[in-house]
């Protein structure tokens, strides 16, 4: 029992620093594939991010229009319907736009990676670029990551700003709030800091996104099964990093 | 560190000992492969021929022994050296290992890309040579996927060769390959090795292929070399291992089976209970 529970202790120690320093290695290649070899990263930009517009722009503006609707509703209550426009977009841009971006990421992006990349090891791909003397995690890895990185801030930006014409639509459309009212309102609350929030929110959880995709793919067991196992435990690993980073950032920021 | 070994001693190995988890592969292997030749290794299928292609490419670190290249020993390497003598090294998947998402050209451009910086013209001659040379120049805008098992292995081939390489290693080359591919292939791994001074390193089953193209050959069993010499010296050995492989015999000190419980007593199902 005492050992059981020792051997799991060694073997998450032993896990974790395996992963800091994968990390490390990742960050030691990023500037001068960034620089040296951007087309590769641009590619890897158009897979995670270019390809994930549909799924961010429709999930964000039936969001939006959730927020519409619900903000109509509760707001009414209190005859503040009008700010409604400053309900939705404080909730997008600080709370909804990063978290529910990089959950969908996680989702369509990072299951791509992560068997994309197991399935390279699968089949001795990472092995026969290593026998070329190309290191594949500069490679393949760092430009996955970089694009990961990337995409995500501009998708929680395009679905912010998607979820506030979805709330347009729902509140101003067709519930009949003034539409004057809806944006004023909405300048008026939303300050610079609420924007930064949710940028830097976005930069954090496409790093943790992408990070656990590409580890979760390059210690898969090179099997079907090991591939499919990594992409499970990415899409699991991310809701739960992200959520769990998401309470602390906004306590930090409060 | 160097050695002072003759200088025609492009491999050597001491004393390997290796294990697959708690299954020994390798107990006490020494072995030596002579620059400028062709070089075969056999063995019964699962004896390690891959692993100890791994090995020699430091792909996996031994557990014991030391290995030599061109009198260096190999775990002292750092990655840039590591990566430096792998350069030399042309190497032959057994399962091909194509980069799935480029295309055939670009599969054999890759190390080009990667390592020189050739001009695109350059890349694209140098390339479609290579891929002529394995009779697929009319599969360069290809995707792997699009290619049958023998196809990928002669492109494979073909990326393994385009850096002219000074060690080519085959592993299983003449798998899946119809009667004439085989021949072209064959003349193609003599004709680079005598023309360029490449060596070469052969796994392989097919004894008649071997017996045309090898100069020395290797019989790997049970962790060991348990013969060496030339085909044709094999041929004549009186060893009852080496007979037994030679002529392809299911009786003899190689279990055709891998290890496994009595068969009767399985069948039974007495294991069962
Ligand atoms: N990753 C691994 N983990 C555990 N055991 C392995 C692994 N790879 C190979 N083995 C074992 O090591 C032994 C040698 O494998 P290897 O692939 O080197 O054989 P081989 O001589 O190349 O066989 P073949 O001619 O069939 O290709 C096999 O018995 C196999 O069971
Ligand atoms: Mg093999």
């Amino acid at each position: 029992m005492f050992r059981d529970f020792y051997n799991t202790l060694k073997e998450f120690v032993r896990t974790f620093g395996a992963f800091q320093l994968f990390f490390l290695r990742l960050l030691q290649h990023s500037p001068s594939i960034f620089v040296k070899r951007f087309r590769l990263v641009v590619k890897q930009v158009y897979n995670a991010g270019a390809l994930s517009l549909v799924i961010i722009m429709v999930c964000g503006f039936f969001i939006g229009g959730v927020l519409g609707l619900q903000g109509y509703s509760n707001l009414a209550r209190f005859n503040a319907e009008d700010s409604v426009g400053a309900f939705a977009a404080l909730a997008l841009v600080k709370e909804l736009g990063p978290v529910i971006t990089a959950l969908l990421f996680a989702g369509r992006a990072g299951t791509a990676l992560a068997s994309e990349i197991g399935l390279m090891k699968a089949t001795d791909q990472l092995s026969a670029m290593e026998m070329m003397a190309v290191n594949p995690i500069r490679r393949v890895l760092v430009p996955r990551f970089l694009g990961g990185v990337i995409s995500m801030p501009l998708l929680a930006a395009v679905f912010s700003t998607i979820g506030l014409l979805g709330a347009h639509v729902v509140s101003v459309n067709l519930l009949g709030v003034d539409a004057g009212a809806f944006w004023i309102q909405m300048q008026q609350s939303l300050d610079i800091s609420d924007i930064n929030e949710g940028i830097i929110k976005s930069v954090v959880f496409g790093i943790v996104a992408s990070l656990l995709a590409v580890w979760e793919g390059y210690n898969a067991v090179p099997t079907a099964e090991g591939v499919g196992r990594a992409t499970t435990r990415t899409v699991v690993n991310t809701a739960i990093a992200v959520l769990i980073f998401d309470f602390m950032i906004t306590a930090f920021m409060l | 560190m160097t050695m002072d070994a003759p200088s025609d001693h492009l491999i050597e190995i001491r004393g390997l000992a290796y294990a697959h988890g708690a299954r020994p592969i390798f107990k006490d292997l020494n072995l030596t492969i002579q620059r400028g030749k062709i070089t075969a290794i056999m063995g019964p299928s699962g004896t390690g021929k891959t692993t100890l292609l791994r090995l020699i490419t430091r792909q996996l670190i031994p557990d014991r022994g030391v290995i030599f290249v061109d009198g260096v020993d190999i775990s002292m390497l750092n990655q840039t050296n590591l990566y430096k003598m792998r350069r030399r090294f042309g190497v032959l998947f057994q399962n091909g290992a194509l980069l799935t998402d480029l295309s055939v050209f670009e599969n054999v451009a890759f190390p080009l890309r990667e390592h020189t910086r050739l001009t695109n013209r350059l890349i694209r001659h140098v390339v479609l040579t290579k891929l002529h040379a394995v009779g697929l120049r009319g599969a360069a805008d290809m995707m792997p996927v699009q290619l049958s098992g023998g196809m990928e292995r002669r492109v494979a081939l073909a990326r393994a060769m385009v850096m002219d390489p000074d060690i080519l290693i085959y592993d299983e080359p003449f798998v899946g390959l119809d009667p004439i591919s085989m021949g072209v292939i064959v003349r193609l791994v003599r004709r680079m090795n005598d023309a360029l001074g490449i060596s070469s390193i052969l796994v392989s089953h097919d004894l008649q292929e071997i017996s045309t193209v090898a100069d020395c050959s290797f019989l790997i069993s049970d962790g060991k070399v348990a013969a060496s010499g030339s085909p044709a010296e094999l041929n004549q050995t009186s060893s009852e291992l080496v007979k037994q492989f030679m002529h392809g015999m299911a009786d003899g000190p190689v279990a055709f089976h891998f290890e496994a419980p009595d068969y009767e007593e399985q069948l039974l199902g007495r294991d069962a209970e």
